[in-house]
């Protein structure tokens, strides 16, 4: 059998979309456009008290004045803000007790997805909070949170239920100007997760939210608050998977993790929205602003799976603010086709012997570029602070980019920074030695570049670690699947 | 076992092998040698399938089958084996997560379910004692940061791991000091049957005296120049290769 760069490409090329469906449900959709009566109807809506009300026009106005940003290495038509329907919820509001409440066709998209609900709830260990175009439809496993004291619930919920912590902490760590999107998520953001986990507690099992935009031409503003309170631990993974569609969807979410003292917070992501198809057309832009904030002895990780979006521009950072603290990335970007990926980290080191470590794996094919941005900064009062970052590259195909700007600022002289950089090919000489020993090519190349993603597939829980090994030989293979 | 008829392969327009004849039949070693350039590598290249190279004429048989059509991995379930004189790295992964695949894939292809890891286990252990290779070294990554000795011995692990009908040593000596040697031929000599055959292509004739064979072929410009026993590899070793060029010429 021949299998030449050519033929690989080809292969590549012609790897559909396999989530490409449209579930058809009745939806509350708003008027396309923005302005103030949006933001106001948004918080009617969401039955918000006055605070929340004015918190969003605030960071409307804020926005007003913005600019997009042009300094990422993509290459995109700018989403016309005000051809787009800022709100859209399944239209028969569920309050479930059961499962055999929720609408059968909501549940059928989840079973094409491999997510049934059925099994999830099943799953031991894994409670689902999920959310399908913007509002909260059902949460699992409420009850064992609750006797911890935890809570896991939407935000809308929170807002109502829980107003002094999401008063307390929502924008402390990303405020409402921090940046473009992150203004236009603070004004408009739909649903999304909150997450508390009191003090000394060890939440004993994994959260998990599997998001999903499915309404046509609506922008999706996720917003996610997890807080951690001293001694704590959660590990939270976001999964997301969305529908084919032509005209380009814009994501634009915030999420903040906030890790008190001797607290430590695991996020995990797998991301696989829409890329596009073949040609480049349709997909999702995806604008993610997240970040953390470590007090004393505390420690973040963020771990994520890129694999989808047309566009993709995301930061997960971390604030090293207290002593000893410590801050982790751990990324593996997939593109393929005409996607695009600007992605890495900020380890904003502030506190005294604060660490961080940044591994990053770029995974280029087709047309695509994928770029890693990372800061590594050492403030002046953070004495002997210490980074290690390893930025890793790996091309299929001669018509890809990779690119890696590693950005270094250090104003202690204590610091010590590492920062190590490759980028190989997987050649036809590894294709035909694997061949050789009775590996077929798509298996060798799945072979391949999962060794290549293994210190960061390594970092992921279990199931999530299944369910990325099949994303990336999906993502990048003519019939796996 | 293997049956070579008039063989002529290219590479771009540059031809390699110009008409190789060759038989070799279950329970023989036999010994490939020639002068750098002859086309040794090329030769057992050509058998394992790589697509790099045109075959312009002739034909390759494995027990009565054209290999024509054959992939190199179907190939390597059908029980040939190449140790390659230089083994490519795969970061990431181990050498028995590869090898863990490589037999699940052999196994597929003949319909059988996958090995049981208490199997795979005990497999592992006794090749590994057998070619005395440290544990540790196996769950490395594949040939990462290997010396030269470490990457043949890991070939030579494979091969007794898959235990091929055929198995083709390009080089194996190339880069192994003398107790390593020892270990390899041993390792090759062990794993000799009536049932399989050996392809050794080497240099020198030291390795000969390790694994002896029963038919020694010079490789002159893509051709078999001369054939013979164990000593035609003696006689080169103390007239070089000149003698055998001359011969052709004229």
């Amino acid at each position: 059998m021949a299998y030449t760069e050519e033929e690989l490409k080809k292969e590549l090329e012609t790897k559909e979309y396999e989530y490409g469906f449209y579930t058809d449900i009745e939806s509350d959709t708003f008027p396309n456009g923005l302005n103030e009566e949006i933001v106001i109807a948004i918080s009617k809506k969401k039955e918000e008290p006055e605070w929340m009300t004015l918190w969003r026009l605030e960071s409307f106005k804020i926005w007003k004045e913005m600019v997009e940003p042009e300094w990422a290495n993509v290459k995109y038509k700018k989403p016309d803000f005000q051809a787009i329907s800022y709100y859209s919820a399944p239209n028969k509001k569920p309050k479930y007790d059961s499962l055999d409440e929720v609408d059968p066709e909501l549940l059928d998209t989840f079973k094409k997805l491999g997510i049934s609900l059925d099994e999830q709830k099943k799953l031991a260990g894994v409670a689902v909070d999920i959310v399908m175009d913007s509002v909260s439809v059902a949460t699992t496993f409420k009850k064992t949170l609750a006797e911890k004291g935890i809570i896991f619930c939407s935000i809308s919920e929170a807002i109502r239920e829980h107003p002094e912590l999401v008063k307390k902490y929502l924008g402390s760590v990303v405020p409402q100007k921090d940046n473009f999107y992150a203004a236009l998520n603070s004004a408009v953001f739909s649903d999304g997760s909150f997450c508390y986990i009191p003090k000394g507690v060890r939440c004993p099992m994994e959260l998990s939210t599997y998001f999903r935009i499915n309404q046509a031409g609506t922008g999706q503003f996720e917003r996610t608050l997890v807080i951690a309170d001293e001694g704590s631990y959660v590990s939270y993974l976001e999964g997301c998977t969305a529908p084919s569609r032509d005209e380009n969807q814009l994501h634009a979410a915030v999420v903040e993790l906030i890790a008190l003292d001797d607290s430590e917070i695991k996020y995990s992501t797998v991301q696989n929205w829409f890329p596009g198809n073949k040609e480049g057309v349709g997909g999702v832009f995806n604008f993610v602003t997240k970040r953390g904030l470590c007090e004393k002895n505390a420690k973040i990780s963020w771990t994520q799976v890129e694999t989808g979006s047309a566009v993709t521009w995301k930061y997960p950072s971390c604030i090293l603010k207290g002593d000893n603290s410590i801050g982790e990335f751990y990324s593996i970007a997939v593109t393929n086709n005409y996607q695009q990926a600007d992605t890495g980290t900020k380890m904003i080191h502030l506190g005294k012997n604060t660490r961080s470590t940044i591994i990053s794996k770029g995974i280029s094919a087709g047309k695509s570029q994928n770029s890693y941005r990372g800061l590594v900064q050492v403030n002046s009062r953070a004495d002997n602070a210490r980074n290690f970052s390893q930025c890793d590259s790996l091309l299929m195909g001669n018509e890809c980019g990779a690119h890696t700007f590693p950005y270094i600022e250090v104003r202690n002289k204590s610091a010590q920074i590492e920062h190590e950089a490759t980028t190989s090919k997987i050649g036809e000489d590894q294709i035909f030695y694997c061949n050789q020993r009775g590996i077929n090519t798509e298996k060798a190349i799945a072979l391949i570049v999962n060794g290549f993603s293994k210190e960061v597939l390594n970092k992921l829980p279990m199931e999530f670690a299944v369910e990325a090994q099949k994303l990336l030989e999906i993502s990048l293979e003519g019939s796996v699947g | 076992m293997l049956k070579i008829n008039n063989l002529h392969a290219r590479v771009e327009d540059k031809e390699i092998l110009r008409g190789i004849n060759l038989t070799v039949n279950a329970g023989e070693v036999h010994a490939i040698m020639g002068p750098n350039g002859s086309g040794k590598s090329t030769l057992a290249a050509v058998i394992a399938g790589k697509e790099e190279f045109e075959i312009t004429e002739g034909e390759v048989y494995l027990e009565g089958e054209n290999l024509d059509e054959t992939s190199p991995e179907d190939r390597a379930h059908k029980g040939i084996f190449l140790s390659f004189q230089y083994p490519v790295e795969i970061p990431g992964v181990s050498v028995t997560n590869f090898m863990k695949t490589a037999i699940n894939e052999s196994r597929k292809a003949k319909g059988l379910d996958d090995m049981p890891a208490k199997d795979m286990l005990k497999l592992i252990r006794e090749k590994s004692e057998m070619l005395e290779i440290d544990r540790k070294f196996l769950s490395r990554s594949l040939n990462e940061g290997f010396s030269g000795g470490e990457k043949k011995r890991n070939e030579i692990f494979q091969m007794a791991m898959l235990e091929p009908k055929l198995a083709i040593l390009d080089e194996t000596d190339s880069g192994l000091d003398i107790d390593a040697l020892r270990i390899v031929a041993n390792g090759v000599n062990k794993l000799k049957s009536k049932d399989n055959a050996v392809i050794v292509i080497t240099h020198y004739q030291r390795l000969l005296e390790y694994i002896v064979p029963d038919f020694v072929h010079v490789l002159h410009n893509g051709k078999i120049v001369k054939s013979g026993t164990k000593d035609l590899a003696l006689e080169l070793e103390e007239k070089g290769y000149d003698w055998l060029k001359q011969e052709t010429v004229v």
